[in-house]
């Protein structure tokens, strides 16, 4: 009985955190990267003084604005989850985390938040390369904090330099605590993730722009550089995400085992297209593959063992989740490969893109927080049953907080983020669609006078 | 060993102040917009904008200094960041509430549909009011040590009002510099009405702490400490007198002169309690049961923080200077550039 409330409260106190920090992590997946197109779009501006890169620039520093303000709003909710959700993690990796999270709010947070009231509301009032200098160092502080945030998920990930004593972790190098194994896999793979979510979104509201008629140069320069991008990095990412991925089975072998449903060691394991994992009898229903391929992509030989997932002595994460959450994420990879290069191929040959596809490119406007949030819960749920792999266990962290106290905050967390998302996507297809109403607007005022709206 | 000069006993204490600092510059700077977005309610649909741009370039900073705040509590003193915010679950759930609702209405309010303005206008006064009162509840229920009483939970409640006339206080005094004309002789108005109320929190709190800690109590009434204290409650009461009539001349003005006095005075008046309520808490973290010792983290990851913190701070604040620098003067209409 005792055990059950407590559980409750685990559970509880987990979903908590998992919704907090997915809707947290759309909003800096956008801001990361937006930063570096706007700080883009103002140096082309300086380099050709066209008018369209101003328009552009000003354009998407509405979005970003929005973008950011929910980033910090819902970060905040972070910082103090920390220590009521999870009082046993500061007790026992403080020494590491506390410096990182420190480090982060002192180099980072400031930086942005500060610079971006300069960047939103300076241009006329600092000079206009003091204005640049703002958009660089705001696109460079979010860029900062995606390093500390980055650095402390991946020790938890992969611990390093580091030895216990008395039970809780004291630095034996930073170095090591810094440069873990899996930081460069995964701080390349974030920020390139942010970069095909930004391109997306830059993609899919312009096509919208364009569909609804307006056909500005403005209009058009973004499109271009979203497509672009995206096609650029897409083919980078799938190749980071393949050497993360052999990272992660060096390091973690267990998480491997959940994404490709191996519950049994295995020699030639087949890459699984569809499967049902079944907890009960350890096994997979209704599985779907293609012969040794998994052992071949993780092994680089067709009968290369893979662990299975009763080997492991703590548990494993649950299989179907981690499963199912990796096959989304590279699902969503591979469409935004071929919707990135058709609409690339079609630009250069015709320039210009068929109705259908601007249609399908609207559609994929947020295709990359999909894959983002799903490559999340692969790695984050992967790790489980630990908090700190081989450190920690996630159950030994969970606070005292009573279940009601965690339901009820749940509830208003969850009908907010609810709210404050519907808000945020219609306010975007709102913004796209009076944005030429408002560009015109603009040029009949005197050079210098802003939009108010 | 990272800055050696520095004793590990010192550290806690460090900590303790810097914390202390972020806090308080929370407190004066987020404390400013969050006054503004509860005077809002009372304010004309034009005035709302002009309220908004006064504050426009500066809430996220501000906003900042509480992730300071509450991160070095959790850095430095990691149990009692546990024990504290655990048992102000429900009000830090509430504060949150309000400073997402507020953070978010603050842009949506401009961006999304132009009839849906009187809603995120709404909404940003109600983030600012539930963000308020969700403060004060908090420090006050602190310092009853969680009784779990209702007059410990009544008295919370009080502070939360106090806190919320603090604000408003506090907001005012920056629209009467920020302002000029209808608006601002509004805010002269409105910054009399919040006078009195942030007074009596102030009074409440004097008065409750040596009653729920008698060492606190020794240490404020025993002599000589009494003489030597005896300016702070003193000074405390002679600016709320000269703020009052400072104000009270500043009434039916055409051009207000010595338009910052009042913003001043104000941050001076915060300054001072805080002084107070610092030095009666001293050394205790959690009153008179945790010190600063006791709850502080691994010297080593200390020093860590520190080392950075004594190269960063000071290129904050200068950047942080050079921000409010760039948006001197009056306010302006807000526009993206």
């Amino acid at each position: 009985m005792a055990d059950a409330a407590v559980l409750d409260a685990l559970m509880l106190a987990r979903v908590q955190f998992a919704a907090n920090i997915t809707f947290h992590i759309l909003f800096p997946t956008i801001s990361i990267a937006l930063g570096w197109v706007l700080f883009f779009f103002k140096i082309r501006y300086h380099l050709t003084a066209a008018e369209h890169w101003l328009r552009a620039y000003r354009f998407w520093l509405k979005i970003f604005a929005l973008t950011f303000a929910l980033g910090v709003v819902s970060g905040i909710t972070m910082s103090f989850q920390f220590g009521t959700n999870w009082p046993g993690y500061m007790n026992t990796v403080g020494n590491i985390a506390g410096p990182l999270l420190a480090y982060e709010v002192m180099t980072a947070f400031f930086l942005e938040a500060t610079f971006l009231g300069i960047m939103l509301f300076g241009r006329g009032r600092v000079s206009e390369r003091m204005h640049t200098v703002a958009c660089f160092l705001v696109a460079f502080g979010t860029t900062i904090s995606a390093f500390w945030i980055l650095v402390l998920n991946s020790w938890m990930q992969t611990p390093a330099g580091f030895e216990m004593i008395d039970g809780k972790a004291h630095v034996t190098s930073w170095l090591e605590v810094l440069f873990n194994p899996s930081l460069p896999y995964r701080l390349s793979h974030m920020l390139l993730a942010s970069g095909l979510t930004v391109s997306f979104v830059i993609t899919g509201v312009s096509a919208f722009r364009w569909l609804r008629g307006d056909r500005t140069r403005d209009v058009e320069v973004a499109l271009r550089t979203g497509i672009f991008v995206a096609a650029a990095l897409i083919p980078v990412q799938i190749l980071v995400g393949d050497m993360h991925g052999l990272n992660t089975l060096h390091h973690q072998p267990a998480k491997i085992s959940a994404i490709e449903g191996v519950w049994h060691r295995e020699a030639g394991a087949p890459l699984l297209l569809f499967a049902l994992p079944n907890e009960t009898t350890k096994s997979n229903d209704y599985a779907i593959g293609v012969p040794k391929v998994a052992s071949l992509i993780l092994t680089h030989t067709l009968d290369g063992e893979l662990a299975g997932l009763d080997e492991f002595p703590h548990g494993h994460a649950p299989v179907a989740p981690v499963f199912w959450s990796f096959r989304v994420m590279v699902g969503m990879g591979f469409l935004m490969l071929a919707a990135s290069w058709l609409s690339a191929f079609l630009l250069l040959r015709n320039g210009r893109l068929p109705r259908l596809l601007l249609r399908g490119l609207v559609a994929m406007t947020f295709a990359g927080w999909i894959a983002t949030v799903a490559g999340w819960y692969v790695t984050e749920m992967g790790r489980q049953p630990w908090l700190v792999t081989g450190v920690l266990l996630t159950k030994d962290a969970a606070s005292a907080v009573p279940a009601q106290a965690i339901f009820g905050s749940l509830t208003m967390y969850l009908l907010l983020y609810a709210a404050l998302l519907l808000s945020y996507v219609s306010v975007v297809f709102y913004l796209a669609q009076k944005a030429p109403h408002s560009t015109h607007h603009d040029e009949d005022r005197l050079p210098g006078a802003g939009d108010k709206s | 060993m990272i800055l050696p000069w520095i004793p590990d006993h010192a550290l806690p204490l460090i900590f303790a102040g810097l914390m202390g600092l972020a806090l308080l510059l929370y407190g004066l700077l987020d404390g400013l917009d969050l006054g503004v977005g509860v005077l809002m309610r009372r304010a004309d649909s034009d005035d709302k904008d002009m309220m908004i741009a006064s504050i426009g370039p500066f809430w996220d900073a501000n906003e900042t200094w509480l992730v300071l705040g509450i991160g070095l509590l959790l850095v430095a003193f990691p149990v009692a960041h546990g024990i504290i915010l655990g048992a102000l679950y429900v009000p830090v759930a509430v504060l949150l509430a309000g400073l997402i609702l507020r953070g978010v209405a603050f842009d949506f309010r401009v961006k999304a549909k132009a009839d849906h303005k009187p809603l995120w206008n709404a909404v940003f006064y109600l983030g600012s009011l539930l963000a308020s009162l969700a403060q004060g509840y908090m420090l006050g229920y602190y310092l009853t040590d969680f009784a779990p009483t209702w007059t410990a939970h009544l008295f919370a409640a009080f502070i939360g009002l106090c806190f919320v006339a603090g604000y408003a206080l506090l907001g005012a005094g920056w629209l009467i510099m920020k302002t000029e004309g209808f608006l601002q002789q509004r805010a002269v108005r409105w910054a009399r009405g919040a006078l009195w109320l942030t007074a009596a929190g102030i009074a409440a709190i004097s008065l409750a702490t040596p009653i729920v800690s008698a060492r606190m109590a020794e240490r404020w009434f025993s002599l000589p400490n009494l003489y030597f204290l005896l300016p702070v409650p003193v000074l405390t009461t002679a600016l709320v007198l000269l703020l009052d009539r400072v104000l009270a001349g500043m009434l039916g003005e055409e051009e207000v002169r010595w338009s910052w006095v009042p913003f001043a005075g104000t941050v001076l008046l915060f300054v001072l309690a805080s002084g107070g309520l610092a030095y009666s808490l001293f050394p205790y973290l959690l009153i008179d049961r945790m010190t600063f010792w006791e709850a502080a983290s691994a010297p080593e990851a200390l020093r860590v923080v520190l080392a950075g913190a004594m190269v960063v701070l000071p290129v904050i604040l200068i950047y942080t200077a050079y921000s409010y620098r760039v948006f001197w003067g009056k306010a302006e209409p807000l526009t993206y550039r």
